[in-house]
């Protein structure tokens, strides 16, 4: 098998110029403080040693584009209390396994007895209850406007079959509102946004206008290899420079103004909008999604009457504070300490795409 | 025996089992030590420092693209032993099938125990079978234990490693896990990929006799791969090293399978590579023997030993810095 455009999108040669030219472009101006929204973004950077290259440049805070760590420790304690019930099935994307509630996670709790299954498709969680039908299967499903298709598609799938054991544990966040609520954030000082590409795809880089004209920010969808990042980073210092708010897609190749129409109406027909509570940030009003009326009988809160609680526990895990970007992960005191990858006390730590986990993991020390 | 099984009366010790033994088992593996079929094998006097090392092995499947679990469990042993400088003398071979095992694939799998033994130039000496219920194991678990011998001058080890060495690796990078991973998931690729499992000690042997004391340390990257027996190189020689991203060896088929599943292959499993942290200025010919040899065509330098806090670091491909840790709580699937 031959992937194409691997080595293209990391020449050195390239990357080199790029940085150079950012150099030229930016001077000696103090550094310009960008947001890269996604945690693909955050692993890019941090594997390919991006940050240190331009260093006095810009300033890279990482987003909470991370969608196991946004997922609020009320949402685990839920899926634990229905992995409890006689005959149930947690099917779930393997992130979520660590992820720590307020009292437990479900890789504690699999050894105490919980069926907890692993997989990568929510479509694979209807097969196992197509497969089961002794057995109630409910779906964690979390994710942006990326994994929200696949989702829709597996509640559109067990409606066709009339399946009566399968059913989602919606967490499902959309993006663009809350970069509304970082950007007017003053403690967080973004001065522009590097999009998301996956989700870009999904919404298309339109989605971001509104955000570009009302808070006057550089938005610039960028793809996930170091010169599409690279890249994204120049135009987003040139429209500054430049003193203008626009929004530049350098991920044209994959994502396009409009987005993916097949994708939006699916996710528009299985799901509403709501409020939703982010771990560390808060209730963001209108960015969750909630399943449906016309599909509630897939609807895990519905079903067995969960509630997810949007109050936190407070503790000395800052990951709140990352997550908007308010301070680097070697600013909290539990970092590399208490709270390693080995032993996560915070979501940031857990997920593979958490910046916690990503500065750990690459960071030079 | 087409379409046989292993039944539980295999491993009862009777009739059956020494049937199993005689006519499947020792059979193909008769040698003067192992024949007698005595409660031990009786190896004579040996000369030397005597490495001794074991290992389980419990891969699944039991046959994958490119070997199975028979060469696994013979080649792992022999490459443990050559990559301590030792010279494998005899190595051991207990079976533990599940009732219902299909006697033919038991007999592919000892089939190609016995070639790789006999391409490691060593003899099985000792064995045990045993059967269990269906259920009790996967199939068929094998476990090799292996004696060999030092030699008398040089032994690589940690404690030779300094600043100026280099690092070389035999070969790619992730192939067997890749193998592996593909065979078990079913993934339909256009290309095939191979295990690389392989006996490297006769390889492994010619260039410490030729480099002597030029050979520091040597490891094989098998379980968590080239990142995490770098970092154990590292600390044990309390050294820095720094890997050049460019030159890390990776087939374009397992590149394929890493981005598409978000692996990286400096993680995966090799099971016929080595990796030798050699003197800076014998680290070319070093590579031009290793190239010479059926299982090291592709080896390369991929990095230096630096001065600085030990660990791993790697100059990425776009000309950034970073950490290459451990890998942390990742889903181990039965690989090996």
């Amino acid at each position: 098998m031959q992937l194409k455009y691997i080595d293209e999108f990391r020449d050195p040669g390239l990357a080199r110029r790029v940085v150079d030219s950012i150099r030229t472009l930016w001077g000696d101006r103090p550094p310009m403080r960008l947001m890269e929204v996604c945690g693909t973004h955050t692993v890019s950077i941090a594997r390919g040693g991006i940050r240190p290259l331009l260093d006095g440049a810009v300033t890279m805070v990482s987003g909470p584009g991370c969608p196991v760590c946004v997922t609020p420790d009320g949402y685990i304690d839920a899926a634990i209390g229905l992995g409890k019930r006689p005959g149930t099935v947690i099917a779930t994307f393997g992130d979520m396994l660590r992820v720590p509630g307020s009292f437990s996670s479900l890789e504690k709790e699999r050894g105490q007895g919980i069926d907890v299954r692993i997989l990568y498709s929510p479509l694979d969680a209807v097969e196992i209850a197509a497969g089961s039908p002794e057995k109630e299967v409910v779906f964690l499903g979390v994710g942006f406007e990326t994994t929200a298709p696949s989702i829709a598609g597996a509640i559109l799938s067990a409606t066709e079959r009339k399946m009566k054991n399968f059913s989602v544990l919606s967490s499902v966040r959309t993006i663009p509102l809350a970069m509304e609520v970082l950007v007017s954030d003053p403690e967080v000082r973004i001065e522009g946004f590097l999009c998301p590409a996956h989700v870009s795809t999904i919404i298309g880089s339109d989605a971001y206008l509104p955000l570009a004209k009302k808070f006057g920010v550089p938005c610039v969808v960028a793809g996930f290899e170091p010169l599409d990042i690279l890249y994204g980073i120049y135009l987003l210092l040139r429209q500054k420079k430049r003193g203008v708010a626009a929004v530049e897609n350098e991920y044209s190749r994959v994502a396009t103004p409009s987005g993916n129409r097949k994708a939006l109406d699916i996710i528009a027909k299985v799901f509403r909008e709501c409020d939703i509570a982010w771990r560390g940030i808060g209730v963001l009003p209108r960015t969750g999604l909630a399943i449906a009326e016309s599909y509630a009988a897939f609807d895990a809160q519905r079903k067995f009457g969960v509630e997810i609680p949007f109050a936190e526990e407070k503790t000395a895990c800052r990951c709140g504070d990352v997550l908007k970007g308010k301070i680097t992960p070697r600013e909290c005191p539990l970092f590399g300490k208490a709270c390693t990858p080995g032993e996560p006390y915070g979501p940031c730590m857990v997920s593979s795409e958490g910046t916690c986990a990503a500065y750990y993991k690459y960071g030079v020390q | 025996m087409t379409g046989e099984k292993i039944l539980l009366s295999h491993g009862e010790g009777g009739k059956r089992t020494r049937e199993l033994i005689r006519k499947i088992i020792a059979k193909r593996f008769e040698n003067p030590i192992l024949s007698p079929l005595f409660d031990s094998g009786l190896l004579g006097r040996l000369d030397g420092e005597i490495a001794f090392t074991t290992d389980g092995y419990v891969v699944t499947p039991a046959i994958f693209p490119g070997g199975d679990i028979g060469r696994l469990a013979v080649c792992g042993t022999l490459n443990d032993l050559s990559v301590c400088g030792a010279r494998p003398v005899a190595i051991s071979c207990a079976l533990i099938l599940e009732e219902g095992f299909p006697v033919q694939m038991l007999e592919t799998i000892l089939d190609s125990m016995k070639a790789a033994a006999a391409e490691g130039n060593v003899v099985v000496a000792c064995g045990d079978t045993k059967v269990v219920e269906k259920g009790s194991a996967d199939g068929i678990f094998i476990t090799t234990s292996g004696v060999g011998i030092a030699s008398d001058g040089w032994r690589p080890a940690p404690e030779n490693v300094r600043p100026g060495d280099r690092i070389v690796l035999t070969g790619t990078m992730g192939d067997h896990q890749a193998a592996v991973l593909i065979a078990r998931n079913r993934l339909e690729l256009a290309a095939e990929i191979l295990s690389d499992v392989a006996p490297l000690s006769s390889m492994l042997l010619d260039v410490l006799s030729a480099f002597g004391g030029s050979v520091r340390f040597m490891r094989d990257p098998t379980r968590g791969g080239v990142g995490v027996s770098l970092n154990e190189m590292a600390e044990s020689s309390r050294v820095r090293i720094v890997l050049d991203e460019s030159r890390l060896p990776v087939a374009e088929a397992v590149r394929g399978i890493c981005e598409i599943l978000g692996f990286d292959p400096i993680y995966l499993a090799n099971e016929g590579k080595a990796l030798l942290i050699v003197d800076g200025k014998s680290a070319d010919p070093i590579v031009e023997t290793l190239r010479k040899t059926r299982y090291g065509r592709n080896a390369t330098v991929i990095g230096e030993v630096t001065d600085g806090s030990p660990g791993v670091l790697m100059k990425t491909v776009i000309g950034g810095l970073r950490a290459v840790d451990y890998p942390v709580g990742d889903q181990l699937p039965r690989i090996c």
